[in-house]
């Protein structure tokens, strides 16, 4: 139905289109000067066509089921039922009217059902009355002004501007949504458990929290020793560095290499290659990472007489380590190419030689900009999930042997998440703490390492 | 004093040249890296694109199965297989006892009975017949035939036991035993059974949430470019954008999900699991790749151009419209497919929306519940079963083949149709 009435819309659109632009060249043919080129009369009428309908088709979609939901359960309204309860029925009501309920019907809720039917039947038709009517109206308005040939050209490009500036606040509307998203449940949260136990505490074990009878009253001592976050903290910074011992070498040594050495050959296909390790997905690493390289340190570690969990900190780590290489080394390449030739140059004639150019000269006047990218790879492992889900632990131990397995903030959000979830629980509820700490940190890290990137970038520029 | 002075020279050069080593060796080991991880995933892989089937004689007895003479095609359809499945799983040993007679039915998957079914609904004429009818064989034994299932360990630590192994290996001297090209696992959804399990439903759940993403992230993510690129005044609110875009593109995935869980279900009421949800949450973490690809390529449009045209008279909406935006578009077009191949093997938000649940139908629409390619990795990669190693392996592949694909794609696009400002 909606589907329907929004082709007619948008075919009346085309059709008002079509007469603006007509409009327009009979203007023209009576030999007055038309006020902008004839499309422009077009869009403008089809602009008149569409603000109306969009108006109307939000404002229905916001108040529609609230107001619908408030008479259905109008006549419930005296009977004393909880909010709980009337959400209910009225879950219940909706379910019937589909068809697809399957619970014991009383006449009660039979009687909601073909009310609630009504209702959104009677919506629906006025809803296209009042749609249909009101195109009508405004276009039939913009129609009268422009055939006294007023100016057109200046509303549909306003309009136009409006509908781009509102296309540029998606990303601050993201931000907000992310902040918006985290911040209730994580203040919920806070007020079970004391901040300064989850910044502080050593024992992180969520499971005790999911246990518990739900009928049990909340007991905010039970929470007490489950919910420290040290362990994980300590884990993911962990799991990080492991990550950064492997990358920056690796990466940063690449990417010299890639900028000051390689030949024009090498460098055109060496550097694609390494670029392909970051474009796989990381669930293809963390299947990587849990399948050869847990069992084969597993095995390394046994022939060797070490003790080595499947899920260590170490092949997690290490595979991490992998991923980022590519983010460091082309980031540090384009640093360094756009350290000015003259260094160089002024090196070079001292009488030094390639590499001592490269870490006396060059790598001092890039560091800035290496810095910064190490600090978006640090922020990147800090943020990866599926690596540290497939093949860390799941179990927060603190401990700082490479061999054992340790837990992370996104491995613990995901494994609290994963199937149903109750709003409300301060399981769940930790989750968003934990997404929210991750948001900052990382926040913070990227917002350093950008400044400092672009601050380096201004310098060469 | 010379000597002096060229030890110090040799002892300069040998350090030039081991620097040179390092960065050749880091190079190197990149490689390496890469190198080791496809030839993994290739070897374990490739295996799953084929499958064994079990040559079976079926004796379409009408009797057992409850047919009258001369059946209509409905009579066929109602039948009873049961009974003649279980019987010809049984015939390939006379003398099996009862525990003997269940790890024979074990042998094939639980289709066995709707296999056979097919092949009389292909052909009627061959009621009270007999036929070998292909039969899918269980993973363990489709694991063993490949060669991956280590026969030597213990029997009691096998899921096959020697029975099965022993007829299994006679089946196979006899060359009942065949490996053909893998069509069901393009075509099956996902089974909790290793050798029905297909990518089909994943796969739909992919496209969907992609197709989704594309609409919502391309035309805002291009719109907000524009704006930002050719209209926005440079005062404190546009800068406050930009920083927000460049925060954007670097914020955990996982935390997106976090979004889509607290905003788009607990607060819009949208559906679990759905590739509607999946694919706005997605469009969110898109937008920003997309919106720095198409400022950079509109940046990249000469200034030339828009005076020209606003010498010609158009007004600035015309110009950018008219000119500097088709101009942009196939550098936006080919960031924007790099943006979408991002946002297809994305796992971690779409596990929080939900998206890991069990599905084993296909979905038709972006509000039935599915799965995607990369959570089906994941779904796979937890299964303990043997069978689903190689299938997670040829799963990766899947996907990286349409990573690959897409980014191919956008390098022709950027090198075929940009143009080049000398």
């Amino acid at each position: 139905m909606n589907l329907i009435l929004f082709t007619f819309i948008v075919l009346l659109g085309f059709t008002s289109y079509y007469f603006g632009r007509k409009k327009a060249y009979t203007i023209q043919s009576t030999k007055k000067r038309l006020t902008a080129l004839p499309q422009f009369y077009g869009y403008y009428l089809a602009i008149w066509c569409a603000i109306p309908a969009f108006i109307i088709f939000s404002l229905w979609a916001i108040f529609e089921p609230t107001i619908v939901k408030l008479l259905v359960l109008s006549d419930y309204s005296n009977q004393g039922y909880l909010d709980d309860e009337l959400n209910l029925i009225y879950e219940k009501t909706k379910a019937l009217s589909r068809g697809q309920f399957t619970g014991e019907i009383t006449p009660f809720i039979e009687a909601s059902a073909e009310k609630y039917l009504s209702l959104r039947s009677i919506a629906q038709s006025s809803k296209v009355v009042i749609v249909l009517s009101a195109i009508i109206a405004s276009v039939a308005y913009a129609y009268k002004r422009i055939s006294s040939n007023s100016r057109t050209r200046e509303p549909v490009e306003k309009f136009l501007n409006a509908v781009l500036f509102t296309a540029s606040l998606a990303a601050i509307l993201t931000t907000v949504g992310i902040v918006f998203s985290l911040i209730f449940q994580t203040i919920d949260f806070f007020k079970v458990i004391p901040l300064f136990d989850f910044v502080f505490g050593t024992h992180w074990y969520p499971a005790k929290a999911f246990v518990r009878d739900s009928s049990e009253a909340l007991d905010p001592s039970m929470y007490s020793d489950t919910f420290g976050a040290v362990p994980i903290f300590a884990g993911t910074f962990f799991i990080a560095f492991i990550a950064m011992c492997v990358a920056i070498p690796i990466g940063l040594m690449s990417g010299i290499y890639l900028a000051e050495y390689a030949s024009y050959k090498v460098r055109q296909y060496a550097k694609p290659l390494i670029e392909i390790l970051a474009g796989i997905p990381t669930v293809v690493y963390g299947f990587f990472a849990a399948l050869t390289v847990g069992p084969f340190l597993k095995e390394l570690g046994t022939s060797m007489g070490l003790e080595v969990s499947a899920e260590s900190a170490l092949a997690a780590g290490g595979v991490m380590g992998i991923m980022i290489i590519p983010f460091i080394s082309s980031l540090s390449d384009d640093v360094i190419t756009s350290v000015p030739q003259s260094l160089r140059d002024g090196s070079y004639a001292m009488g030094a030689t390639k590499s001592e150019t490269i870490k006396r000269v060059i790598f001092p006047a890039a560091l800035p900009g290496i810095v910064g990218s190490i600090l978006l790879g640090v922020s990147r492992a800090i943020g990866e999930t599926m690596i540290v889900v497939m093949a860390s632990g799941l179990a927060a131990n603190l401990t700082l042997n490479p061999l054992e397995s340790t837990s992370t903030i996104t491995a613990q959000i995901v494994v609290i998440l994963i199937g149903d979830q109750a709003f409300g629980d301060p399981k769940t509820q930790a989750a968003f703490a934990l997404g929210m700490s991750l948001f900052l940190v990382t926040l913070c890290l990227n917002i350093v390492a950008l400044r400092v990137v672009k601050k380096y970038r201004e310098k060469y520029e | 004093m010379n000597k002096n002075k060229e030890q110090l020279l040799n002892k300069r050069y040998k350090a030039e040249q081991r620097f040179r080593l390092y960065g050749q060796s880091a190079i190197f080991m990149a490689l390496l890296f890469l190198t080791i991880f496809i030839f993994k995933i290739f070897s374990t892989g490739y295996s799953a694109f084929q499958k064994t089937w079990l040559i079976v004689p079926v004796n379409f007895d009408a009797e057992l199965m409850m047919l009258d003479e001369n059946p209509t095609k409905q009579d066929i359809e109602d039948a009873d297989y049961y009974e003649i499945a279980l019987q010809s799983m049984w015939n390939l040993d006379p003398n099996a006892n009862e525990d003997q007679q269940n790890q024979l039915k074990r042998m094939v998957s639980y289709f066995f009975e709707r296999e056979i079914k097919q092949e009389l609904l292909k052909d009627p004429n061959l009621l009270g017949k007999t036929k070998e009818v292909y039969l899918t064989a269980s993973d363990d034994l489709d694991q063993v035939f490949k060669a991956n299932y280590p026969r030597d360990l213990p029997e009691d630590q096998r899921r096959v036991s020697d029975y099965q192994l022993k007829i299994f290996d006679q089946l196979v001297a006899n060359g009942n035993v065949e490996s053909k090209f893998n069509i069901s696992f393009f075509t099956n959804a996902d089974s909790r059974e290793a050798e029905l399990a297909g990518i089909a439903s994943s796969f739909m759940g992919s496209i969907f949430s992609i197709l989704v993403c594309l609409m919502i992230a391309f035309p805002v993510a291009v719109l907000a470019a524009i704006y930002l690129e050719e209209f926005a005044p440079k005062n404190r609110f546009t800068d406050f954008i930009e920083v927000n875009i460049n925060n954007l593109a670097a914020v955990p995935s996982i935390v997106f999900g976090l979004l889509g869980l607290g905003v788009l279900l607990a607060i819009f009421q949208l559906p679990r699991s759905t590739p509607l949800v999946g694919g706005i949450t997605l469009s969110l973490m898109t937008l920003p790749t997309i919106i720095i690809a198409a400022r950079a390529s509109l940046k990249a449009v000469p200034p030339s151009i828009r005076e020209a045209a606003l010498a010609m008279g158009a007004s600035r909406m015309q110009t950018t419209m008219h000119h500097t935006v088709p101009l942009s578009m196939p550098g936006t077009l080919s960031g924007t497919i790099i943006g979408l191949a991002q946002a297809l093997g994305e796992t971690a938000p779409l596990i929080l929306i939900g998206m890991v649940a069990f599905v084993n139908t296909i979905p038709g629409s972006p509000m039935d519940p599915a799965a995607s390619l990369p959570v089906q990795i994941y779904i796979w990669a937890e299964s303990a079963e043997r069978g689903f190693v190689e299938k997670v392996s040829a799963c990766i592949m899947v996907l990286l083949g349409f990573l690959i694909i897409m980014n191919l794609f956008a390098q022709i696009i950027r090198h075929k149709f940009e143009k080049k400002w000398s």
